[in-house]
């Protein structure tokens, strides 16, 4: 409970994120909410989520109003207990506001600064997003098929407390180079490898996604000293089969419409697709060479609904400690593959979850990502 | 991705179509400018407002031809080597000046490939400024997207944004029907985030830049910064509006405009041009015969009055449509919500 | 003059199909059962002949309202082009042009055009392919007088000396526009226009095969040598009205029966081909019957072809939309 009022700022997904819409209150104020409850609907330029009740209290003032935009850090509301009074709460407004207004500007020209960056790494052209620094040995976080670094807007800055965090577009994805070799997963996981070279990172916990989990297994085999963990959601390469009307539907959509219904597959609760994700998606898909990559891949590590890549051994001989999550209502690679995970991989599963655990179980998979990190270096 | 300007944004387009694509010529008059001059500079202009500046530079002159101001000859000739294997892009400087050449979009490039029985393509691509706003008077100002709109087999392109400009551009010159790409001529310094590389934005499918539960703006050209700006407003207001840029009026996203009429039941168009027979008048007619059921409001057309364009300042502001008035529109529409609908 | 037999043949023969596939569109037209305008070359075949037979497939020309003898001499295929006149769906613009837009693209023929003056912008275009595109071929407008006071193609002239395009601007030069003289119509003289844009000019006889075939080789030759465009003006004469059903009232009596008895470029080529032993009378006897056969069967099958089917109303406004 909260004697010392709180302050209700509006939050950070995404090193992009400036600014974000209070899209609405979901607590009314007066009503006592827990922590991680959720307040209000947030909307970035590239998705909505729920904004969670950083501890347990009272919803005592909403600042921010529905359909307000506002900049990273502003005040949208005050959690306090019940009993404190309407004047302290008031107090505290003034004196956060008069705190924070001249940092504003700062605020926005740092996030600015540190968007990402192009990095060329041997034939490749990467769009590569850093963040964090520290002691702890540094993340690396491959997306899935057909994604981009924006698929880990609320897990890298999450996890950059201690530790340096690099997010990146595969190669054929979002702002990266579309050429992707001969599209396999090896291929891929060796310009992972190189990336780390480029970077200077010598080992890395890395964490996988979907086609990224098969990147980062492949790695695991062919590059073994460079991985000091691994972090597999929804793996590629662990089971037999793959969506593949998903795969082609994805790659080939030409139209908002038709991307949206194949994005809402991904998740289990439809409501996190919204308008300016679907439109981030398809300005990535519309540049020249975007579908020709995707196919490629899709030609070099699937046949119709079969995975071509069996990375189960990889796994049963891994040497580092792995841990594996699972949305149980999976549409694209089903969750029945994790039956079959070796008993030294941690399994974490969440039913009413689909494809995107990292988005739509953030604060519970984020936390399990730094303690498994932290075990790790231990 | 940088920022570009919306002049920028076209000069890219066409860059990287040139390169890719050794079909693709342009034509007009000074898209470089200087042939004949006594300076020996020979790109003198880029185009009358700089938009294809240093393109003859890297095409020279049997890609970039400049022509004699005889606009009916270049733009048969560009309808011509369109059906016999280029890809022309010709620049009619301004759309005003259709009137010296419509025999050769509305009679030629338009008809061949019904009147020759699916037998011909014609690739082209006429690109023109349109516009009021510039003090530019009733002979450079006009916005003549309805005229072209109204000729079945052209395409009829109105980019709003310079990301969406170079996009709906590539698109053009890829495509295999004579396209009529207008480009406000207020808009070649506005600047937004443009990626580096070539991507296109299909035709027929309209962009909504806002969402909203009450009413719903259908805006074309840079009536759709009016518009978005018009529905932030509101929406601190305690309104709220969607916002679509049909982006093509031909070929015309009808769905999407029915399906968020249906969602909000109040409908407003915007359009510079002309007020008779102009696209306000098309949609307008497409939900009164198709979502009629859904409307709460009369339908309300924030357009010009039926005048040639002023020139001088304050009438030609007062002619103009603007944040403001589609504002009042917009209240307008919801004070005189007539029924509701189930 | 040398010209090989077979071209000789071959040249016949197109003018002979020309003459006979118009005097029979003449004799259909009258039982109603042609829809539309048409207008018939008919006196002019000597110049579309004439000029084509130094043509290929990758030579492009335009034509005119009066395009039946253009497209026969390019090439275009003769059942194709009555089936289109009786718009049926086995035309080659499947029912949708007409006589006035008979078009194949296939065989350069970019088609005839119902629009007075529509054809010289487009050529400026097709000389600029030939020329980007390096296929060593030309581009051919043929106009009439009439078109030739069109500001279209006086721009044109401008422009294909400007860019110095690999193009022959044809004046048909038949005495009328419509039902107007061009002794009326026409100031000062094609010599002079073409003086005026510091263009070639050439001109011949219409009616004579021979001059025509000489004297467009030597326009044709300039221009795909990368020379400049050429104005090549022919002389001739229309036999029929402006389009079928005119009465031709603005011409005096017996105009036209002079013209056929002393002006047919069929009788005149029969003639000199058979008088200096190039050809037996007998080759182009059996050329007359072969063209009466085509015609008569092109008609048959025209009358006999279904209508196009009620999708293709939708069809082919665009390749995509």
């Amino acid at each position: 409970m909260s004697k010392t009022p709180i302050a209700l700022t509006m939050p950070k997904f995404g090193l992009a994120m400036t600014e974000g819409k209070l899209a609405s209150w979901t607590v009314q104020v007066g009503q006592a909410v827990k922590q991680g409850d959720e307040l209000a609907d947030i909307e970035t330029s590239k998705i909505t989520s729920g904004y969670e009740s950083p501890a347990a209290g009272t919803l005592r003032k909403q600042i921010g109003q529905a359909g307000e935009t506002l900049p990273v850090g502003a005040l949208i509301g005050v959690l306090a207990d019940a009993d404190v009074s309407d004047a302290d709460i008031e107090a505290f407004i003034t004196q956060f506001q008069a705190e924070q207004a001249p940092q504003e500007g700062a605020d926005e020209a740092s996030a600015r600064a540190s968007g990402p960056q192009t990095v060329q790494v041997g034939d490749y052209s990467l769009n590569v997003q850093e963040s964090g620094s520290g002691t702890g040995l540094p993340v690396l976080l491959i997306h899935g098929f057909g994604g981009d670094l924006s698929n880990w807007q609320l897990t890298q800055e999450p996890l950059a407390a201690h530790r340096r965090v690099i997010s990146f577009d595969l190669p054929g994805h979002g702002a990266s180079s579309k050429s992707v070799q001969d599209g396999s997963l090896t291929a891929l996981a060796a310009s992972v490898a190189e990336l780390l070279k480029t970077l200077d990172i010598p080992k890395a916990h890395i964490v996988g996604h979907s086609l990224g989990g098969g990147v980062a297994l492949s790695l695991l085999r062919d590059q073994p000293e460079k991985v000091a963990s691994l972090t597999l959601i929804a793996p590629a390469g662990v089971g037999k089969t793959v969506n593949a009307d998903f795969l082609s539907g994805f790659a080939e959509a030409d139209r908002n419409r038709a991307m949206q219904t194949e994005l809402e597959k991904l998740v289990h609760n439809k409501a996190l697709i919204g308008r300016k994700m679907v439109d981030a998606v398809m300005r990535a898909r519309r540049l020249d060479g975007a579908r020709d990559a995707l196919r490629t891949i899709t030609a070099a590590c699937f046949e119709q609904d079969k995975q071509k890549d069996a990375l189960l051994p990889v796994l049963e001989n891994a040497k580092v400690p792995v841990q594996v999550f699972w949305g149980q209502e999976d549409a694209i690679l089903s969750v029945e593959a994790a039956s079959s995970l070796p008993d030294h991989v941690a399994t974490h599963l969440y039913p009413d979850v689909g494809h995107l655990p990292q988005m739509e179980k953030a604060t519970e998979v984020n936390k399990l990502i730094e303690s498994f990190l932290e075990k790790a270096e231990a | 991705m940088s920022k570009k300007s919306f002049r920028q944004a076209i000069n890219e387009a066409l860059r990287q179509e040139m390169r890719r694509d050794p079909t693709v010529v342009l034509m007009g008059e000074d898209i470089a400018g200087g042939q004949g001059g006594t300076s020996g500079v020979e790109d003198a202009w880029g185009g009358v407002l700089g938009v294809t500046k240093g393109l003859y530079t890297e095409f020279g002159p049997e890609r970039v031809l400049d022509t004699p101001i005889s606009e009916a000859a270049y733009i048969g000739a560009a309808a011509g080597a369109a059906a016999t294997g280029l890809r022309p892009v010709a620049e009619l400087m301004f759309v005003d000046f259709i009137g010296s050449c419509l025999d050769q979009v509305l009679n030629q490039a338009a008809k061949f490939r019904y009147m020759f029985g699916g037998k011909a393509r014609t690739p082209m691509v006429i690109r023109a400024m349109y516009g009021a706003g510039f003090n530019a008077a009733a002979q450079h100002s006009q916005s003549l997207y309805p005229l072209f709109t109204h000729i079945p087999g052209l395409k009829v392109v109105i980019p709003s944004s310079p990301y969406e400009a170079k996009g709906l551009l590539i698109e053009a010159i890829r495509d295999d029907d004579p396209v009529i790409f207008l480009e406000n001529k207020v808009m070649y310094d506005e600047e937004e985030d443009v990626p580096d590389e070539s991507y296109t934005i299909p035709f027929g499918e309209a962009n909504i830049t806002r969402e909203g539960d009450d009413v719903t703006i259908v805006a074309i050209g840079r009536m759709v910064g009016m518009a978005n700006e018009a529905a932030d407003r509101l929406e601190k207001q305690g309104i709220t509006c969607t916002v679509i840029d049909p982006r093509t009026t031909s070929p015309l996203d009808e769905q999407t405009i029915l399906d968020c009429v249906a969602e909000t039941g109040r409908l407003i168009v915007v359009d510079e041009s002309s007020p008779r027979c102009n696209m306000a008048c098309d949609i307008s007619a497409l939900v009164a015969e198709q979502a009629f059921h859904t409307l709460k409001a009369p339908i309300k057309r924030v357009v010009p009055p039926h005048t040639p364009v002023p020139f001088s300042t304050p009438l030609e502001k007062l002619y103009m449509p603007s944040a403001e008035k589609i504002e009042a529109a917009v209240k307008s529409v919801m004070s005189q919500t007539t029924r509701e609908v189930a | 003059m040398q010209i090989a037999r077979d071209i000789l043949l071959q040249s016949y023969r197109a003018m002979r199909t020309i003459r006979v596939f118009e005097e029979r569109l003449h004799v259909e037209f009258a039982t109603g059962e042609i829809p539309g305008f048409v207008h018939l070359y008919c006196g002019e075949e000597a110049s579309a002949v004439g000029v084509c037979a130094h043509l290929t497939d990758t030579d492009t020309i335009a034509s005119t309202h009066r395009g039946h003898g253009h497209c026969i001499a390019k090439g275009v295929e003769v059942h194709g082009m009555m089936a289109e006149i009786y718009g049926r769906q086995t035309g080659v613009c499947r029912g949708k042009g007409g006589s006035m837009h008979i078009a194949d693209l296939s065989k350069g023929m970019l088609g005839a055009n119902g629009i007075v003056g529509g054809g010289p912008p487009l050529i400026c275009g097709a000389a600029l392919s030939h020329k980007t595109l390096k296929d060593n071929g030309v581009a051919i407008a043929f106009y009439g007088d009439g078109a030739s006071n069109e500001g279209f193609t006086l721009e044109s002239l401008n422009l294909a000396s400007v860019w110095k395009l690999p193009a022959v601007f044809v004046v048909e030069d038949n005495g009328y526009g419509e039902a107007t003289g061009s002794s009326y119509a026409c100031a000062g003289t094609q010599k002079d226009r073409a003086a005026g844009f510091g263009m070639t000019y050439l001109e011949c006889d219409g009616t004579d095969f021979f001059e025509v075939y000489e004297t467009a080789r030597e326009a044709i030759e300039h221009a795909r040598s990368g020379r400049g465009p050429v104005m090549l003006h022919v002389h001739l004469a229309r036999w029929y009205g402006h389009f079928e059903g005119d009465a031709m009232t603005y011409r005096a009596a017996g105009e036209v029966a002079r013209e056929k008895e002393n002006r047919d470029c069929l009788k005149i080529f029969r003639e000199k081909v058979t008088g200096a032993g190039l050809l037996d009378a007998s080759a182009l006897d059996d050329i007359d019957t072969a063209v009466e056969d085509e015609v008569e069967s092109a008609v048959q099958a025209a009358k006999a072809a279904p209508w196009p089917e009620d999708s293709a109303l939708m069809a082919d406004v665009y390749v995509t939309y």
